[in-house]
C-alpha cells in the first residue's frame, strides 16, 4: 500500500468549512487548483461521493478507468480520479487513512433488501441522498448520473480468489483525504446513513470539508 | 428472428471481431457466447428492457455476492435490486467487470489508428465507440454508460490490490451462458480488452446462441447460491406481476 501522507494546509487559510451532519448531503463545485478536504470527525464514516466535469456532467468519474488507469484496485494517495473522457476530475494529494474504496457502491433501499432482507426496504440509504442532492441542484442531474462512487474511510478489501468484503474501517477520528481539482468539478456527497454493516462502524457520524484556493 | 421450431435456437450468429451488437433478450431465452478462436473479449452491458434506467451494477452485483469477478453460479443485478441475469455455466472461470473497455486514446496510443480507406471494414473502432453506437440505437448515451462486464477477460487481483491481466485466459472453444430473469437490452462489442498487451490489435469474433430455456426453479443454484440472491430474484419475479 502506499504510504499516507498528511497535509500541513492551514485551517485558518480556508475559503470555506462545512460540517455535514450524520445521514446528509453535501453538493458543490469545487474550482480548478482548489483542494477539498474532506475529514473523518469521529472515525470510521463512509463518505460516498459522485464527480462530475461541471462543463459536461455527462462526463464523470468512471471507477473502472481509475482502477485500471492505476493498476490497482483501491483508491490512496496519488490516485488520479479519472473521468469517462480518461483525464482526471480530481487528484488524492493528501490522505492519512491510506486507502479508500470504489467497487462497493452506494448503499440504496433496493440493495438493502438484497443484502438485509425485507425490514431494512425503508431505512435511510446514500442513494435516496444522491437523488435529494441531485434534484436540489437541478440542471438536468438526476438518476441517470448516478453511477459506480467512491467510498472514501471504507475498506473493502479483494482477494486473490475473487471474493470481497466489507471489512472493519481502517479510518479514525481526524483522518481526511485531500483532493485537488484538475478542472472545475462537481461534488456530489452522501454522509452515509447505514446502519446495516460496519462501513460507519454501525454509528453515522458528521463530516468537515474545507476547501483552499489553487495555488 | 432466426428460428422458431422446437430445439431451434432463436438466433445463431457470429458477431465479428471488432463490431457492435444490441439485442432484447427475453426472459426465458439464455445467450451463449462462444469464444471460437481463444483471447476473445466481449465488452457487455444490460438494461432492463423498456426502463433503462434501471441497469446493470457492477457494485450491487459484487457487493450482493461477496465476489470482485464473475462465473457460473453469479446473478446479475440492476442498481434496483432485481437480478436481470444469471450465469448458468461458464468455461472461463472469471469474467473481469471492474477494469472498463477500450476507448478509442487507448486503442490509437496502444495500436494505431488506421484510415478507412486503407483498412475498409478491418477499420478499428473502440468498444466505447461500438457501445456508444449500440446505445444510441435505443436512444440512449453516454449517460447510460456505466461499469461494463468484460467476458473471457480475467484481470488478477494481487495481495495488496494490484491488478494484473492475465493473457491467454480463454482458450478456444470457450463458451459462458447468461440466463435472463427480465427482459433485458444487451449491448455487446467485441473489442480487446484495455490491458491487453498484445503487440497486434487482434479482436476476436465471438459467435452468439440465443436459446429458449426455462425459468429458474426455486432449487435453480444461482437462485440458491446465497439468501440475498433469493430476495434478488423474489424482487425479479415481484417485478413480473
Amino acid at each position: 500500500m502506499l504510504t499516507a501522507a498528511r497535509s500541513e494546509r492551514d485551517a485558518a487559510e480556508a475559503l470555506r468549512v462545512e460540517d455535514v451532519p450524520a445521514g446528509d448531503g453535501w453538493t458543490g463545485v469545487i474550482e480548478t487548483g482548489e483542494i477539498l478536504r474532506i475529514v473523518d470527525l469521529v472515525g470510521n464514516q463512509a463518505v460516498d461521493t459522485l464527480l462530475f466535469d461541471a462543463a459536461d456532467y455527462g462526463n464523470r468519474y468512471s471507477a473502472p478507468d481509475t482502477l485500471r488507469e492505476q493498476a490497482s484496485c483501491y483508491l490512496g494517495p496519488g490516485s488520479r480520479l479519472v473521468a469517462l473522457d480518461g483525464a482526471p476530475l480530481m487528484t488524492i494529494v493528501a490522505d492519512t487513512c491510506g486507502r479508500h474504496d470504489t467497487l462497493g457502491g452506494a448503499c440504496s433501499q433496493e440493495s438493502n433488501v438484497v443484502r438485509y432482507g425485507e425490514h431494512t426496504r425503508h431505512m435511510h440509504a446514500c442513494r435516496n441522498t444522491f437523488l435529494r442532492q441531485a434534484l436540489g441542484w437541478g440542471r438536468g442531474l438526476s438518476k441517470r448520473d448516478l453511477s459506480a462512487n467512491i467510498n472514501f474511510f471504507m475498506n473493502v478489501p479483494l482477494t486473490p480468489d475473487g471474493g470481497l468484503e466489507f471489512a472493519d474501517g481502517i479510518s479514525a477520528a481526524g483522518r481526511h483525504v485531500e483532493l485537488r481539482a484538475d478542472r472545475d468539478t462537481l461534488v456530489l456527497i452522501s454522509n452515509c446513513p447505514q446502519l446495516n454493516n460496519p462501513c460507519n462502524g454501525f454509528d453515522p457520524t458528521p463530516i468537515r470539508l474545507m476547501v483552499w484556493p489553487s495555488g | 428472428m432466426a428460428g422458431s421450431g422446437e430445439g431451434e435456437p432463436i438466433l445463431d450468429a457470429v458477431l465479428p471481431a471488432g463490431a457492435g451488437w444490441s439485442h432484447v433478450c427475453r426472459r426465458g431465452s439464455a445467450l451463449t457466447l462462444i469464444d471460437p478462436q481463444g483471447g476473445a473479449s466481449v465488452a457487455a452491458l444490460l438494461y432492463r428492457a423498456g426502463e433503462p434506467l434501471e441497469r446493470y451494477c457492477m457494485p450491487d452485483t459484487l457487493k450482493a455476492q461477496h465476489v470482485s469477478r464473475l462465473t457460473a453460479g453469479v446473478a446479475l443485478y440492476s442498481d434496483m435490486g432485481r437480478v436481470l441475469a444469471s450465469i448458468v455455466s461458464d468455461t472461463c472461470g472469471w469474467h473481469d467487470t471492474i477494469t472498463g473497455h477500450l476507448t478509442t486514446p487507448l486503442l490509437e496510443a496502444r495500436w494505431g489508428a488506421v484510415s478507412y480507406q486503407e483498412a475498409r471494414n478491418e477499420w478499428r473502432c473502440s468498444a466505447r465507440e461500438l457501445l456508444l453506437v449500440e446505445l444510441a440505437k435505443h436512444g440512449l448515451d453516454q449517460r447510460d454508460l456505466v461499469a461494463n462486464i468484460n467476458f473471457f477477460s480475467k484481470v488478477a487481483v494481487g495481495e495488496d490490490g494490484e491488478l494484473s491481466f492475465v493473457v491467454d485466459h480463454s482458450p478456444p472453444g470457450s463458451s459462458v451462458k447468461i440466463r435472463f430473469e427480465l427482459d433485458s437490452l444487451v449491448v455487446l462489442a467485441s473489442a480487446p480488452h484495455p490491458l491487453d498487451p498484445a503487440a497486434q490489435f487482434a479482436p476476436r469474433p465471438v459467435r452468439l446462441l440465443l436459446e429458449a430455456v426455462p425459468a429458474a426453479g426455486e432449487r435453480d443454484p444461482v437462485r440458491t447460491a446465497c439468501p440475498e440472491n433469493e430476495r434478488g430474484f423474489a424482487e425479479s419475479e415481484a417485478a413480473l406481476c
